[in-house]
């Protein structure tokens, strides 16, 4: 579509029908879930230029990192994408194992993809609930909100928490799965399985869904991989690509899955292959809770991981080793890795630098909607107003992520 | 082998390159850069269609004191390349920005200027990103006692006086 010339150029009409507007959406916009400004030039009701101004939620992540013990990042991650909480935890123990040349017990990997996979499908709930609740289908809001509470009470049986979860550990993760577990996992996914049909009757046959989601926030193919898009987002254009996939890590190339792709890369693509995907990720929990060996679920080099409570207190031994892993951290030998996971919304990565001392160097953590941010306005130049929230909503910005 | 040809290339221009842990990291000369990054990513050999993240690491008693780290992804040959340019401190900061190759180089640059000052040379719109156009120094820098506190901003009125004036 071609635009308008005057839409690049300020203004100063005598009829205000043609006068380019200012508009600053947000910080703290109603609709939009998320601390973001959108620094709009307005053309009526089509947006011709749109700043987007990120930062609101910055905490300074890498730079608290470098403060503490390597263990001592868990509880930070978490606090990125508090949608999928136990995905960070993986990628960042992933990226310290890799510089450290241990893997984590055969078991804590399964453990790990469960509750990957499970958190995967927590934060595609939250993010297409809201985005359908946001063009009008509330009940598909409350229908998916009841099936995420299903898995935070399992998040929270296995981690002890439902979003703040710091289960992971380098080594292995902190603890094992309650007893029952299976089955309640079962249960769960039979019931988001009835309610993701609801949605989908209510949703993928609804006149009002289409036309506010089909050919909206399209993104061609070249442009999607320039500005880095990663995740569903890529996937909805059409390219199969997929860290679990492309470059298997933990146990993943061990279960049967598919990689979802759309066509057209436009909002209603992206909301399909997020609501498809679930599914997939059905499948490996499925598998993983099949093929689950039993064994530790840590590693057992007293190097790594924290001696047993009953030694700490009964030894002396025991009380040296655990306050020198606190105290002093784990020796990490000196390097540099980067090392990615396929986080809820793309390619989630961990760039961490050791001087070999036992505090991280640097931890830079590659966050996948920064760069789709980056591409926000490229989506929504020529589109309305009401687009910017669908868009946005398909994003899935997460401003702890985003902002850090 | 990716490494090894791109020696074959530019010769000089590849300073040093490794591969440790199963992953190619190369150092480039910064006058090669744009070269270099051309060839990576429009050169069939190579085609690295994925800017996956930029960031700098500080190493402020080395000279030259940054590494600015580059993450290369290529889509159609499953690779992947770090590639890291060392700058050094205060005017000698500056780098050739990657923009023209990739467009996930203007939010990532943007933002390693926020942290570390580094200067994007050729940047459309090199501005803070995550910090307020008033901040005081670079955060992410070694020398950035984490605990600093910031001046108080006095308050802006954004109708008459734009916070963030846009390009």
């Amino acid at each position: 579509m071609p635009l308008p010339t005057r839409w690049s150029q300020k203004i100063e009409a005598s009829d205000p029908t043609d006068e380019i507007m200012e508009l600053q959406m947000g910080p703290s916009h109603p609709a939009a879930h998320g601390t973001i400004k959108f620094n709009l030039k307005l053309d009526g009701e089509r947006v011709a230029d749109c700043d987007v101004e990120v930062g609101y939620l910055h905490r300074a992540f890498e730079k608290m990192c470098e403060q503490g013990t390597w263990t001592q990042c868990f509880p930070y991650t978490d606090r990125l994408n508090y949608a999928s909480p136990c995905i960070n935890n993986v990628g960042f123990a992933l990226a310290v194992e890799k510089l450290l040349g241990i893997e984590a017990p055969e078991r804590a990997k399964y453990l790990r993809v469960i509750m990957s996979e499970v958190s995967r499908i927590t934060d595609h709930l939250t993010c297409l609930g809201m985005a359908a609740s946001e063009v009008g289908a509330v009940t598909v809001a409350f229908l998916m909100i009841e099936g995420r509470e299903m898995l935070y009470d399992l998040v929270e049986a296995v981690t002890g928490a439902r979003l703040t979860v710091t289960w992971c550990r380098v080594g292995g993760v902190a603890h094992d799965l309650p007893d029952g577990f299976k089955e309640r996992v079962g249960i769960a996914l039979r019931h988001i399985d009835e309610l993701l049909v609801d949605c989908d009757k209510l949703l993928s046959r609804n006149r009002v869904f289409i036309d506010r989601m089909s050919g909206v926030g399209t993104l061609p193919q070249k442009d999607v991989i320039s500005y880095g898009l990663t995740g569903p987002l890529l996937r909805a254009s059409g390219v199969a690509y997929d860290v679990r996939k492309a470059d298997p890590y933990l146990v993943y190339d061990r279960f049967n899955f598919d990689i979802v792709t759309g066509e057209r890369g436009d909002n209603y693509d992206r909301f399909n292959v997020r609501f498809h995907e679930m599914a997939e990720s059905q499948k490996i929990i499925a598998q993983a809770m099949d093929d689950l060996p039993d064994g530790p679920v840590m590693i057992g080099d007293p190097k790594i991981a924290l001696p047993p409570k009953e030694r700490v207190y009964n030894s002396i031994e025991g009380l040296m080793n655990h306050f020198k892993l606190i105290m002093e951290g784990i020796k990490v030998p000196p390097g540099e890795t980067y090392s990615a996971v396929e986080g809820a919304n793309g390619e989630l990565g961990f760039y961490v630098v050791s001087d070999g001392s036992g505090r991280p160097y640097r931890v830079r953590v590659r966050p996948p909607c920064f760069l789709a941010m980056g591409a926000l306005n490229k989506m929504l130049i020529g589109h309305m107003i009401p687009d910017i929230i669908t868009t946005f909503g398909m994003i899935n910005m997460i401003g702890g992520e985003c902002d850090r | 082998m990716v490494i090894e040809r791109l020696k074959e290339k530019f010769g000089a221009g590849i300073l040093q390159s490794s591969s440790s842990l199963g992953e190619d990291t190369i150092v480039i000369d910064r006058a090669q850069a744009p070269e270099i990054f051309r060839t990576l990513h429009e050169d069939g050999d190579f085609a690295f269609e994925f800017l996956i993240d930029v960031t700098a690491v500080d190493w402020p008693e080395r000279t030259p004191r940054f590494d600015i780290v580059y993450q290369l992804k290529s889509l159609s040959r499953n690779l992947r390349l770090r590639v890291k340019i060392r700058v050094g401190a205060g005017d000698d900061a500056w780098v050739s920005s990657a923009h023209p190759f990739w467009k996930s180089a203007d939010w990532l640059e943007r933002e390693c200027f926020d942290m570390f000052g580094i200067q994007f040379r050729g940047h459309p719109d090199l501005r803070r990103i995550l910090l307020y156009d008033t901040f005081v120094g670079h955060p992410l820098r070694k020398d950035y006692p984490y605990q600093k506190r910031q001046p108080i901003v006095p308050e802006i009125d954004p109708i008459t006086k734009p916070l963030r004036p846009t390009k």
